[in-house]
């Protein structure tokens, strides 16, 4: 089923939002402003297209450092964002432990993740189970990026959604480098979606820059979870417009043209395009829209910075649950 | 009153959290219809359905990584790893997971999980099924690290175990599954506390502190030196994080020598922790050096019968330190 106009228009503005904040960290790094920031521009479309399927509230994220639009959609601000990359007081995943990027979100079913990759992929079974369990009909979306794949605990956690055919979708961010390696080097398949052949569970490969495909193929994965009929793999594949990371220089390991070609190839000005084409956009809502998220961006900046570090002492806990410090 | 041995009480503290908390399931490899390599599950899939006790793939990563995305679910997910020396694939996600989740989200996501394992040596389980590995998780900040030595305690904290909101690796002394039995009460709610060591033998000369096995061998040790006018007093550590500081320094306050008694090797081992918590809180209590027994600093317990006995610290080797301690 295609998305309404409505959810077309919140899928471009979470697109849009994501972007520019995401821009705006690059810049702040520039500036000296915040030690790092790990990207997620040219994975916008996937992320969106991806969680405007799910319910948000209902169904469970367990996400991984890319997912800025996803998180977005999931209730995640700008201002949430800069107090993370900052390291402020009042940052809400982890009250600016975790290094920036590193989700979590209990109001909207968001798990918290740590760095080392594909170590969330077997919480979002186990979750998966306990809905299963409990009879639930809610469904688990966890994300990764292709390099993970490699890990034994991403294979692990696949095996066992699809033994327990558990409501779990396993998609694949597929950017096509893990930091520098090329994916000809972490796998032999042509698609990482080919990786649940052998596991017994359908794997589809969709084109990730194409936000309405990918709802699509994520509708179809979300109805077969509901219905009980078991998990599915899904490769989105995108590009990494940026390097790795703000510590990272891609020039080493990639060709300018193939950057200059991705940015030809931007899903951000593609979607904008669908929806002029659909008329549920004009170029004056776009021109709107573009400055009401630099403002709302530009507030965020502002707000964080003058945010206050976290006491000292909130680095002491809570090491238990005992130590948990509420309000 | 019932006398059970130490693997009935496991058995039943499993069996009375599945019944008193619907959130309470078990995974692990082979805990199912067959009910635990060991025995521990035994009868429990057919009370309580493939549903809460279920039989795991064969990857010891996932049994623990499933159990914590169940917990943050919240369910009370009980996990078996089959053999303590199997737990190491798994470690990453005790480690990194399952430890950091309350403090990396600012108590927002929490993981009350169970991670049980068979422990120890003198069983003629080789190299890898016979290794202590509880001193790389009692490194830990986040995990609770509990090892019954009684019937009584494996039953009482585990159970406790189960109802804690964090998690908790409970190794259990494999050898003294059924050698080792005790007297448990029927029909009573037996909850233990964990962090709690407890004084099981009082005496004057000196304090040997142990756990598991090594527990009940100090007990044996203790008993033989008594007859020599030697009066030691054994304390079971229990829960080794977090560690009961008190009842070790009372009681180094009261023989002012200190025997550590573990079979995992000696360097690094769990006795270097209790050795510097002794050496900085209790420094003027001291009559001696703070010794330790342990295991020695080979990679591991070997098969063979004698080789085996060389590895294992036992009632004799722990008299003989004793006893040189005692005449410092």
């Amino acid at each position: 089923m295609a998305p309404d106009k409505e959810t077309l228009r919140a899928m471009y503005w979470t697109m849009l939002l994501a972007r520019r904040t995401d821009e705006r960290a690059w810049i702040l790094h520039r500036q000296g402003k915040i030690a790092f920031h790990i990207s997620g521009i040219g994975q916008e479309a996937a992320q969106v297209g991806a969680a405007y399927a799910l319910e948000v509230g209902k169904d469970w994220l367990v996400p991984y450092y890319r997912d800025l639009a996803l998180m977005f959609a999931f209730g995640y601000t700008p201002l949430d964002f800069m107090l993370g990359l900052m390291g402020k007081a009042g940052e809400p995943t982890s009250g600016a432990r975790q290094m920036p990027s590193h989700w979590s979100l209990r109001s909207a079913n968001v798990v918290s993740h740590s760095s080392p990759v594909a170590t969330q992929a077997p919480h979002a079974s186990g979750i998966g189970l306990g809905i299963k369990l409990r009879g639930e009909d809610a469904v688990v979306l966890t994300s990764i990026g292709e390099g993970s794949t490699s890990q034994g605990e991403w294979y692990e956690a696949v095996n066992w959604a699809a033994v327990h055919k558990l409501p779990v979708i396993f998609m694949i961010e597929n950017n096509i480098y893990a930091i520098s390696v090329h994916e000809h080097l972490q796998m032999a398949v042509e698609s990482a979606a080919r990786k649940a052949d052998g596991l017994g569970l359908p794997g589809v490969s969709v084109d990730g820059l194409d936000a309405l495909a990918v709802y699509e193929e994520m509708g179809k994965a979300v109805a077969r979870a509901r219905a009980g009929e078991g998990p599915t793999v899904i490769e989105v594949r995108v590009n990494r417009m940026t390097p790795h990371s703000s510590d990272d220089d891609d020039r080493s390991y990639r060709p300018r043209e193939e950057v200059e070609q991705m940015k030809l190839d931007d899903p951000l000005p593609a979607f904008e395009a669908v929806l002029k084409e659909k008329k549920i956009l004009t170029e004056k809502d776009v021109t709107a829209l573009d400055e009401k998220a630099r403002a709302e961006v530009e507030v965020a900046v502002e707000t964080a910075e003058a945010a206050p570090y976290p006491p000292v002492e909130d680095a002491s806990y809570p090491v238990y649950v005992e130590d948990v410090r509420h309000g | 009153m019932a006398e059970i041995t130490l693997i009935e009480g496991v058995r039943q503290a499993m069996d009375e959290e599945l019944a008193h908390d619907e959130r309470v399931f078990i995974v692990g490899e082979d805990v199912g219809p067959r009910g635990g390599v060991f025995r521990a599950t035994l009868g429990l899939f057919d009370k309580y359905g493939a549903e809460r006790v279920i039989d795991s793939p064969l990857a010891e990563l996932s049994i623990v990584g499933v159990g914590i995305g169940a917990a943050l679910y919240g369910m009370r997910p009980i996990c078996e790893i089959q053999f303590a020396d199997f737990i190491y694939p798994a470690f990453n996600q005790i480690v990194s997971e399952a430890a950091k989740m309350c403090y990396r989200s600012n108590g927002e996501w929490t993981v009350p999980l169970v991670i049980r394992a068979p422990y120890g040596g003198g069983i003629g389980g080789g190299l890898y099924h016979s290794q202590s590995v509880e001193a790389f998780f009692a490194h830990v900040p986040g995990l609770k690290v509990v090892i019954p030595s009684t019937p009584y305690d494996a039953k009482g904290l585990l159970k406790s175990a189960v109802r804690d909101p964090n998690p908790v690796l409970f190794f259990e002394p494999k050898k003294g599954y059924r050698l080792i039995k005790g007297e448990v009460p029927e029909g009573e709610e037996i909850l233990v506390p964990l962090g709690q060591a407890k004084v099981t033998r009082e005496g004057h000369d000196l304090s040997i502190f142990a756990y598991g096995m090594m527990h009940h061998y100090a007990l044996q040790a203790a008993e033989a030196l008594a007859g020599e006018g030697i009066e030691a007093e054994v304390v079971d550590i229990r829960t080794l994080l977090p560690l009961d500081k008190k009842t070790v320094l009372e009681s180094v306050r009261k023989t002012g020598k200190v025997l550590i008694v573990h079979e995992d090797n000696l360097t690094g081992g769990y006795g270097a922790e209790l050795a510097a918590v002794i050496a900085d809180q209790g420094f003027t209590d001291l009559d001696a050096p703070v010794k330790r027994l342990a295991g020695p600093d080979v990679p591991a317990m070997p098969y063979s019968h004698p080789l085996q006995d060389w590895f294992m610290p036992d009632p004799v080797k722990i008299a003989d330190a004793a006893r040189e301690l005692a005449a410092y």
